[in-house]
């Protein structure tokens, strides 16, 4: 189900560790960037792959919050709202987007490009208002302006088809 | 004042300061060849005990003490594993030391592991700081490359593995049982201690969980003397630690401050005042998670353990979160209620139920239908929360309501008196 570079990487990976469950949580990883999200076929398989049980994948998947149970947009816009966001206006940059894109938060607009999620703390607190796209460097000290610039060059990254 | 002695943050701002190449010009891997070629593992854990460094990822725990727990004539491997976990809302100083100089991360890994018998040390990073982890992989390449790492390091018989580790977005991993749960592959459910981890940590084996920064400073240590760095600090809370600073003020960042800085300073100088030239409201000093202080007692209050803990708060993670006069403290509690809520990793029922009810409360004051009791309520619930959960999530959710209800009432009976008139109008259209 992977490709043969992520097979090589789990290989690896799997001589990290005296336990092969060690490996779930990057592994995981590994199969999330080459589908976008981690589905009961790829938890199955990753299951026989490291060798434990499809709920010992499962239990873990519905725990974290980063691991994406359903599909979501090509470019998954995460903005934090937490405390330090919220007093900097993290409410007005995500509510800017969901005018934006026509969705509300949770949503992913009609063509899947983007998906907007309110997410907690990222870490980000002095270069507040941010948002994270995937698992992408964040991008910080948001104003409108930079939301437009960002949306925009997501578009014509995704029509250059070098997404 | 003299120029501060800066020790973690020492490298930053230096250009490529996370390449080898640099690190080795200014100071890198003089420690660990000291360590390794003319130290006892024992005179190590000596000098970090002098140093009287104490934990810099929130709970400030001694870290000679924790390493002087590991049992020395234990068969198991042991284990040295990096809280890299950074996800205590204002706390973004471990990034920023990752990015700017990741090889004093490796370096402190590696004299951690010497020092307590330990070959393999794993670093686990949240899982939202993707590039954080390939620099720091990058990083780890190199220092293998050069024999910094691996087998027989320096040339001499201590041979020992770093690997980083991704979390997936879970703030409860930040808590050093839930962190190694997580590190075995499972969920990030807190430990019942003791047993600690010193003992029975990683697969059941001996393990120290330290933060990155207190690792990170354990080469200037080893380098320069327990004693010096001591003498950087207060007697109790010894040496420099890294501060971040966000809110509402001139020059948020990262900064790093003798323990012992009055927070005044901190926040007129090296932050340049509060914005607009507005007045300070409230400061969370370390963390969301400690209790909120008043701007007279933040002008008042010095930067160490000690002096914080006399006006009911703590340094924790050193995220001092800075509220300047339009912050509603009430909307600025409610949203840290829903972010324990959230973060609740659901293992005990007072802390998953609690900060279920404790959102739902906050919630009708926020949208209309608040009624005054609902302060005592809130009050008594806090009660049934606090303390009654194995780890310390659940008194996180609950410090900063009772400091906040007690600091600043007016702000709660203005949300009281706000949500009234909510209900009795009719919705603007």
């Amino acid at each position: 189900m992977l490709t043969p570079e992520r097979e090589k990487k789990i290989d690896e990976l799997l001589t990290r560790y005296p336990s092969s469950r060690s490996a779930l949580l990057p592994a995981l990883w590994v199969a999330q960037e080459q589908y976008g999200w981690i589905s009961l076929e790829l938890q199955k398989y990753l299951a026989i792959r490291l060798g434990i049980t499809p709920e010992q994948v499962r239990e873990v998947v519905t725990f974290y919050s980063m691991y994406n149970e359903r599909p979501v947009g090509k470019y998954h816009l995460q903005v934090c709202c937490t405390t330090p966001c919220m007093l900097m206006g993290s409410d007005d940059v995500i509510g800017y987007l969901e005018k934006k894109l026509d969705i509300r938060r949770g949503q992913t607009t009609a063509d899947g490009l983007f998906t907007v999620s309110q997410v907690e703390c990222l870490g980000s607190c002095g270069t507040a208002p941010m948002l994270q796209v995937n698992r992408e460097k964040y991008d910080e000290n948001l104003t409108y302006e930079k939301v437009d610039a960002l949306v925009d060059r997501l578009r014509a990254q995704a029509e250059g088809g070098n997404g | 004042m003299a120029e501060p002695v800066r020790v973690v943050s020492k490298r930053f701002g230096i250009p490529d300061s996370h390449t080898l190449g640099v690190y080795l010009e200014h100071d890198g891997y003089v420690a660990l060849e000291k360590a390794l070629k003319s130290m006892q593992p024992a005179d190590v854990i000596e000098e970090v005990k002098k140093s009287a460094l104490r934990g810099r990822g929130g709970a400030g725990f001694p870290t000679g003490m924790k390493w002087s727990f590991v049992p020395k004539d234990s068969p198991k491997p042991k284990y040295i594993v990096c809280n890299a976990d950074e996800s205590e809302p204002g706390t973004f100083k471990d990034r920023a030391l990752m990015e700017n100089d990741p090889h004093s991360l490796i370096e402190g890994c590696l004299i951690a592991a010497y020092a307590l018998g330990s070959h393999t040390c794993y670093i686990y990073i949240r899982g939202e700081y993707g590039w954080v982890q390939d620099g720091m992989d990058a990083a780890i390449r190199e220092a293998y490359e050069k024999g910094y790492c691996g087998k027989n390091i320096l040339g001499t018989d201590f041979s020992c593995d770093v690997y980083t580790h991704p979390g997936a977005g879970a703030y409860i991993c930040g808590e050093e049982t839930a962190l190694l749960n997580s590190l075995e592959g499972k969920r990030g459910h807190p430990r019942i201690k003791p047993p600690f981890p010193a003992v029975e940590g990683l697969y059941g084996c001996p393990t120290v969980v330290n933060n990155v920064e207190t690792l990170a400073t354990v080469p200037w240590i080893v380098q320069h003397g327990g004693d010096a760095f001591r003498q950087l600090g207060t007697e109790k809370s010894g040496g420099t630690r890294l501060v971040s600073v966000c809110g509402h003020v001139n020059k948020p960042g990262v900064y790093e401050i003798p323990l012992g800085y009055p927070m005044k300073d901190l926040l007129e100088k090296e932050c340049g005042g509060i914005r607009n030239g507005n007045k300070l409201k409230a400061v969370i000093p370390g963390g969301s998670s400690v209790p909120i202080i008043t701007a007279e007692e933040a002008y008042s209050v010095k930067l160490d353990f000690e002096s914080i803990g006399e006006v009911g708060s703590m340094l924790g993670s050193g995220g001092v979160i800075v509220m300047d006069e339009t912050a509603d403290i009430f909307e600025s509690t409610f949203r840290l209620v829903h972010f324990y809520k959230h973060e609740s990793c659901g293992w005990c029922t007072p802390c998953r139920d609690g900060s279920d009810w404790m959102e739902q409360l906050f919630d009708r004051i926020a949208i209309g239908g608040g009624r005054q009791e609902d302060l005592a309520l809130i009050t008594s619930l806090g009660k049934n929360i606090e303390g009654k959960s194995h780890c310390a999530l659940a008194d996180a959710l609950v410090w900063p309501i009772t400091s906040s209800m007690k600091k600043f009432p007016e702000d709660y009976q203005r949300a009281i008196e706000r949500s009234r008139k909510l209900l009795h109008e009719p919705a603007a259209v």
